[in-house]
């Protein structure tokens, strides 16, 4: 862990050499820990997926003695299995979609323009982005069933825009806030519609922006089971749901499930290296 | 940047204003006429005034939940944000380990809740799990389906597990902005470690450290599923905090009109807190911090 030594205003004096070691070395140690304590847990479901039923019933091992992929073969060839991954990124995908499109305007007009009411319906958004979904729970259900779209994924999709739409207006504005104005009045005299020119020109500059709007949408509407797990039945239900219930099953496929878990931490495993040096800002709902 | 006055910029948040007006306005009406009329089933309501206010104010049901839940979102606050700090301040500034710490500690925040439920759950069993083998193996009695601590324990640890990364990365980014010059300063100060944390990183932190506090108070404060998973809101009631009550109130027990009275001040709570978050961070955003 040597870059841990380059701690700004440590590259005077040779005295100060030793314990700048001895720091260095604690860091290493406390972050060693600190992320062992954060993967002993998955590296726990990790291996317990790799396991027949009967080694991790039977034996306690602390890593698959008898290797098998079955568990996740159960899975990936049963279409009551996978199709619940697929009903989730179906409506995760829809639900990305459709957030960012209403918000790309809203948050440009949230930081380019002052207009009647700006402070309170930007406070009226977080504060649905902070509603509890226990609260939405039922209402919801009942709200869906009468239009007819229960156990639908466009239902999930609109459920989860409460917080995400929320989340993505104020991710896209701390961005385009930092965007200088001159850059839209350039070109406007250019003669720019304001079509054109936010889709040609704004958009591209702010690419970052949405990418990261784009994963903390997918993400939290990823996350979240309250909701679709109330709002779906059979033709839409979400992974996370479809787990619950082999859970409530008499004998417990535990290495099944462990499979089943893994497979959804892979998603967003594959997309955080492409944000880490945004997370922090995403979570911080833009403004950091 | 300064803006200008433009009442047409309306337009462009009126696709926003309908679409949350459809997913929030109309279900938080909808829970509003459940919390002053009552039901004798069949759709057929009548009015109860603030009946069921008054019933959920009284009832200790309701409180207790409120207090389990505040000394729930007070404990994991009081480790998450020292803890967070900390790790924070011991994290490699840049290069490859500063992105390889990063992604390793975001994996917790982007696995579904109750797959963190799930884990937790495993890992804490006596027979199958890591922690409670090991546990029992010690001689420590651990059982979180049966003994209260334990379960308490189990919860609290989980979403410290879950969830101090997200205070250790704003912490992290705070600290990222703060320039070269003012460590340079301390050292010529001859700063002590302990100075240059309470006077120079502190004070710098704060902005971040604000939205990190609020946001932990915020999503503690409604967390259903992890816990739901892990304890199912028990031993007894033990671990049954507001949201696990009031979802088994409404979608358990079909209680309407007491689970829409109590969604209500629930509701108002939070959107209490969230009054602060904002005047906070407004605040704040106006120092250009």
């Amino acid at each position: 862990m040597t870059d841990a030594a380059t701690i700004p205003g440590n590259m005077t004096a040779d005295g100060s050499n030793a314990r700048k070691r001895f720091k260095v070395n604690t860091s290493a140690i406390v972050m060693g820990l600190y992320l062992l304590f954060l993967l002993l847990p998955i590296y726990w479901l990790l291996n317990m997926s790799l396991k027949t039923n009967t080694e991790i019933l039977n034996d306690f091992t602390l890593w698959p003695r008898d290797l098998t992929f079955a568990n996740y073969a159960t899975i990936l060839t049963d279409a009551s299995w996978y199709m619940g991954y697929v009903n989730s990124l179906i409506y995760v995908t829809m639900n990305t979609v459709i957030s960012l499109a209403v918000a790309l305007p809203a948050a440009y007009a949230f930081s380019r323009y002052h207009f009647l009411g700006d402070k309170h319906l930007f406070f009226w958004l977080l504060t649905n982005r902070m509603a509890p979904p226990a609260v939405f729970a039922l209402p919801f259900f009942q709200l869906y069933s009468s239009v007819g779209l229960f156990d639908t994924h466009i239902a999930v999709a609109l459920a989860h825009c409460l917080f995400n739409v929320p989340l993505a207006v104020w991710i896209l504005e701390g961005f385009m806030r930092g965007v200088p104005k001159e850059i839209d009045e350039t070109a406007y005299i250019d003669g720019y519609s304001f079509g054109t020119f936010f889709v040609k020109i704004f958009t591209p500059l702010i690419a970052s922006g949405i990418g990261v709007a784009a994963f903390f949408c997918f993400m939290f509407s990823w996350v979240e089971l309250l909701l679709s797990r109330t709002l779906t039945t059979v033709d839409a239900k979400p992974i996370a749901a479809i787990m619950t219930r082999t859970q409530g099953a008499s004998g417990i496929d535990w290495g099944v499930l462990a499979a089943a878990g893994i497979l959804t931490i892979v998603p967003g495993a594959l997309v955080i290296y492409f944000v880490r040096n945004y997370i922090a800002k995403g979570f911080a709902l833009g403004r950091v | 940047m300064e803006k200008t006055v433009n009442q047409k910029a309306w337009f462009l948040v009126l696709p926003v204003l309908l679409l949350v007006a459809f997913s929030a306005v109309i279900p938080l009406m909808t829970v509003v006429n459940y919390s002053v009329q009552d039901t004798f089933g069949n759709n057929q309501f009548f009015w109860a005034g603030l009946e069921w206010f008054k019933e959920m104010l009284e009832s200790d049901r309701m409180w207790d939940a409120l207090g389990r839940q505040l000394m729930f979102s007070g404990i994991i606050l009081a480790i998450e944000i020292p803890l967070g700090i900390f790790v924070a301040l011991n994290m490699p500034k840049s290069g490859f380990w500063s992105s390889f710490c990063l992604v390793l500690m975001s994996l917790p925040l982007l696995i579904p809740w109750n797959v963190v439920g799930t884990i937790w759950q495993i890992f804490g069993r006596v027979d199958i799990g890591l922690l409670g083998y090991t546990l029992d193996a010690l001689g420590i009695n651990y059982n979180y389906t049966q003994d209260i601590l334990a379960a308490w324990i189990t919860i609290i640890v989980m979403d410290v597990w879950h969830w101090t990364s997200l205070v250790a990365l704003l912490a992290f980014a705070g600290l990222k902005s703060i320039p070269d010059a003012y460590y340079q300063a301390a050292k010529i100060d001859q700063a002590s470690r302990w100075k240059v944390f309470r006077f120079i990183e502190l004070p710098k932190m704060m902005g971040v450290l604000m939205i990190a506090i609020l946001l932990r108070f915020m999503d503690s404060f409604m967390i259903y599923t992890e816990p739901f998973v892990v304890t199912g809101g028990g031993p007894g009631n033990a671990t049954t905090l507001l949201s696990i009550d009031l979802v088994k109130m409404a979608l358990g027990q079909f209680d309407l009109g007491p689970a829409a009275a109590f969604s209500l001040m629930y509701f108002l709570v939070i959107l209490l807190v969230s009054w602060v978050f904002y005047t906070v961070m407004t605040n704040l955003d106006k120092k250009g911090m």
